[in-house]
């Protein structure tokens, strides 16, 4: 092998496990959403089930912190998103020997931990409550309000610097140029200004939210009453983990690849006509932007029709395929195997007790003085020590059968489920 | 053509800082009129501009547009619409809501701003183009589609910052014409900012000559270029010989000059300085490269000069001769070519003619950089 191949195969090599480490915990978890085990796990796959997104959706706290985390990922969005864009116009119309000194300010609440700027937000906004007099179950105190105030404080710094980088390409000429046209401040400001900072404003605000629907050290010192998604998680963990957290996290990472595509697909779209109406009219740009065209050239595209695709047969099967039929077919496969062994056993031991019967009466015929060793009872076989040895050796093969066939539900008949449960 | 809309800045003073940006300029623009600011970049010119159009507010002084005084009136409530340097056409909106947009302001109906923009394309001579980005445009229908964005706002007069700059030779030549004809058939007045001599001559009523934030001249195109007032507006405006000298004797509007190497010549004294020129003053005297014609060579007297050529070249409509000149500049000949045989002179010495009255003498003054 010559030394550019070793390098060549070492690089796909380094690239799998560079993958395996970023994405492989994600794929293991997504899979363990959809195993029938109580407790998630990729092997031994028993059956598919979509029972752990109901489960999820049936889990009233989970619910609440969802619902709390978008209340809070929205006022923060608004709250942030607002501070950045005023922080960032700011940081354009300022004296220019002020320029560093107030950029460094407003950057600051990043490298602040959020730990910090939770306590202080608590300790800030309950002086405050308490110099204006109010009681603790005042709009100062609400917990909702604390998370929305404390994690602005630092996401309107990353705002910000999204929104500075747009605002360095605007022209402030389009600005006078609007108001040389009549219009006002605030109809510049709308028409003009805020058009051309709407591609910043969308990805501030994704970037707000998703730092927000994240976040949690600052949120665990101001969440009050309103635990968002991630206090809730942290805390149902203590208690143990189900595969209905897997189903959340699965649903999570589906929805961010869909919107990371739909983004991409976007842009690339958006390129391809800025492409295609540089040298064509208007008139003729209907019949150049085609689906094939579009989809040809454009892997995201691709991606995205399979992720559809998958989506939608995925759903189309959950309308369809049940998995209890699965679940009830293990059971009974496992109850059947059960009282198989049972029978195996009983068989056995009614043949033995033929035997010994068969035995006995040839005995009690021919010589009463000498009784075999072994049957020296009058309990019959119950005792002997190969019945017991049989039973054993039945007790182990269950145990087998039992590891190998342990769901949730089919195990309940099991003596070892416990057992392989708490494995 | 209607009266239009004058404009008029008294006394006008800009300053940032202890920068003097403008130093008491005082025009008079009449309505109707195509009025040009000239000067080299940094002169103060487009400073003039956004003290009119309202985004600065002048340190002293005041702008009057249609002799109302324009104090504390913001950019968007006055009559005056900007064409910028740069354009600044609005990037995201279609060419159509462009135009427009003053209208959109106003509260105007799509179907209305439809139309209107029609008009105007049509008008600017891009029928048809209303749906597309301002990015899908090349330069010279970007400047027309700026020009249809102020004219839509109804402006009474115009400002044009320096707008043709941003474009090839041939198109600037071609948008030459097209801004005299449109502001021609609108008849609002046009102030337009420009470096560029060529611009100001051939589109202007008037021109106000600017150097270092001061105005020097304000006529019109014929009489800056036959007649300026200072050295720099003589050296400014077209191709210029300058000899430097001082005033030797005052003949009523002429005067006799004692060049620092030319001998004694005889020069028109500038309309703008008659009377104001004194025996003993330091004085420049300028001729035009085309006033100067071939004498025979050795000629004396006061409107004969006698240098050495340095070098010749062929321009196609006329030769040109390059003499050794005053202060290390050459001095310029253009002799028309009308077909006539011509030898190199080179070394050699020749001996120029020039009528008195196209020799124009001003108090000697900074000339414009090269």
């Amino acid at each position: 092998m010559t030394t550019d191949k070793i390098i060549r195969v070492s690089i796909w090599v380094y690239l799998g496990i560079f993958f395996a480490y970023l994405l492989g915990p994600l794929i293991i978890m997504s899979v363990t959403a959809f195993n029938s085990p109580s407790f998630p796990r990729m092997t031994p796959w028993e059956c598919l089930t979509f029972n752990w997104f109901g489960e999820l959706f049936r889990d009233e706290r989970i619910l609440n912190g969802i619902w709390n985390s978008i209340l809070v990922g929205f006022g923060t969005v608004i709250l942030s998103v607002s501070m950045g864009l005023a922080g960032a116009l700011m940081l354009t119309q300022i004296w220019p020997k002020l320029r560093a000194t107030y950029y460094t300010i407003i950057i600051a609440p990043i490298l602040i931990p959020g730990v910090v700027i939770g306590i202080s937000t608590l300790v800030f906004w309950d002086r405050i409550n308490r110099m204006l007099g109010l009681g603790a179950d005042s709009f100062l105190s609400n917990g909702l309000f604390l998370t929305i105030i404390g994690q602005s404080t630092f996401i309107a710094s990353y705002c910000m610097l999204v929104l500075v980088a747009r605002l360095q390409r605007y022209d402030m000429a389009l600005t006078e140029a609007a108001l040389d046209l009549g219009a006002t401040h605030a109809q510049a400001f709308r028409k003009v200004l805020m058009p051309f900072m709407m591609p910043a404003i969308l990805s501030a605000s994704v970037l707000a939210f998703l730092a927000s629907f994240e976040n949690y050290n600052t949120t665990t010192f101001t969440f009050g009453e309103y635990p968002t998604l991630t206090i809730e998680l942290a805390q149902k963990v203590r208690y143990g983990i189900t595969p209905a957290i897997s189903a959340l996290a699965f649903m999570i990472v589906a929805l961010t690849v869909f919107f990371a595509l739909v983004n991409e697909a976007n842009i690339k779209r958006k390129k391809m006509i800025a492409e295609a109406r540089k040298d064509a009219t208007v008139g003729e740009l209907a019949g150049k932007i085609e689906v094939p065209g579009l989809v040809s050239r454009n892997p995201a595209a691709i991606a995205l029709i399979v992720l559809v695709i998958g989506v939608a047969t995925v759903t189309a099967s959950a309308m369809t395929y049940s998995p209890d039929q699965c679940i009830a077919d293990v059971q009974e496969q496992k109850r059947l195997e059960t009282e198989k062994r049972i029978q195996e056993l009983r068989d056995r031991r009614a043949k033995d007790a033929a035997e010994k019967a068969a035995a006995e009466g040839a005995e009690g015929g021919a010589s009463q003085s000498a009784p075999k060793p072994s049957n020296n009872s009058g309990f019959g076989g119950v005792f002997a020590p190969n019945t017991l040895q049989n039973e054993a050796e039945g007790a182990t093969d269950e145990g087998g059968a039992g590891s190998s066939n342990n769901s949730g539900f089919g195990n309940v008949f099991d003596p070892n489920a416990i057992g392989n449960d708490s494995n | 053509m209607s009266a239009g809309v004058g404009v008029d800045l008294e006394n006008l003073w800009i300053r940032f800082g202890d920068f003097v940006a403008v130093r008491d300029a005082n025009v008079h623009i009449k309505g109707g009129d195509f009025f040009s600011f000239l000067g080299p970049s940094g002169c103060g010119k487009t400073t003039i501009l956004r003290a009119v159009s309202g985004f600065l507010e002048p340190s002293e002084g005041n702008v009057l547009i249609g002799g109302n005084n324009m104090k504390g009136i913001g950019p968007n409530k006055r009559p005056t619409a900007l064409i910028f340097q740069n354009l600044a056409l609005f990037p995201l909106m279609k060419v159509w809501e462009n135009i427009t947009f003053s209208m959109e302001i106003a509260g105007a109906s799509a179907r209305d701003r439809r139309k209107r923009a029609d008009e105007l394309l049509d008008m600017i001579a891009l029928p048809g183009q209303g749906d597309k980005l301002p990015s899908e445009l090349s330069g010279g229908q970007r400047q027309r589609v700026a020009i249809a964005r102020a004219l839509c706002a109804e402006p009474d007069v115009l400002l044009l910052d320096e707008p043709l700059s941003a474009l090839d030779l041939k198109l600037r030549q071609h948008m030459r014409t097209e801004l005299r004809e449109i502001q021609k058939r609108v008849g609002i007045t046009f102030i337009y900012i420009t470096h560029d001599q060529g611009e100001a001559l051939t589109m202007s009523d008037d021109i106000a000559v600017m150097r270092a934030g001061v105005i020097d001249q304000i006529a019109d195109g014929k009489t800056i270029y036959n007649d300026p007032a200072t050295a720099f507006a003589a050296s400014f405006v077209g191709e210029n010989n300058v000899f430097r000298g001082k005033v030797l004797e005052v003949r009523g509007d002429q005067a006799l000059i004692r060049t620092n190497r030319s001998g004694d010549l005889l020069s028109r004294i500038s309309t703008a300085n008659q009377g104001k020129m004194n025996v003993g003053d330091d004085a420049m005297m300028f001729i035009r490269p085309e006033a100067l014609s071939l004498a025979p060579t050795g000629t004396q007297g006061d409107h004969f000069v006698t240098a050495k050529v340095n070098h010749e070249e062929f321009e196609g409509n006329s030769f040109n001769i390059f003499m050794e000149g005053d202060g290390g500049k050459e001095l310029k000949v253009a002799i028309p070519n009308h077909g006539q045989s011509f030898d190199d002179h080179s070394g050699q010495d020749m001996t120029l003619e020039y009528d008195v009255n196209n020799a124009v003498a001003v108090p000697a003054g900074e000339l414009a950089a090269e």
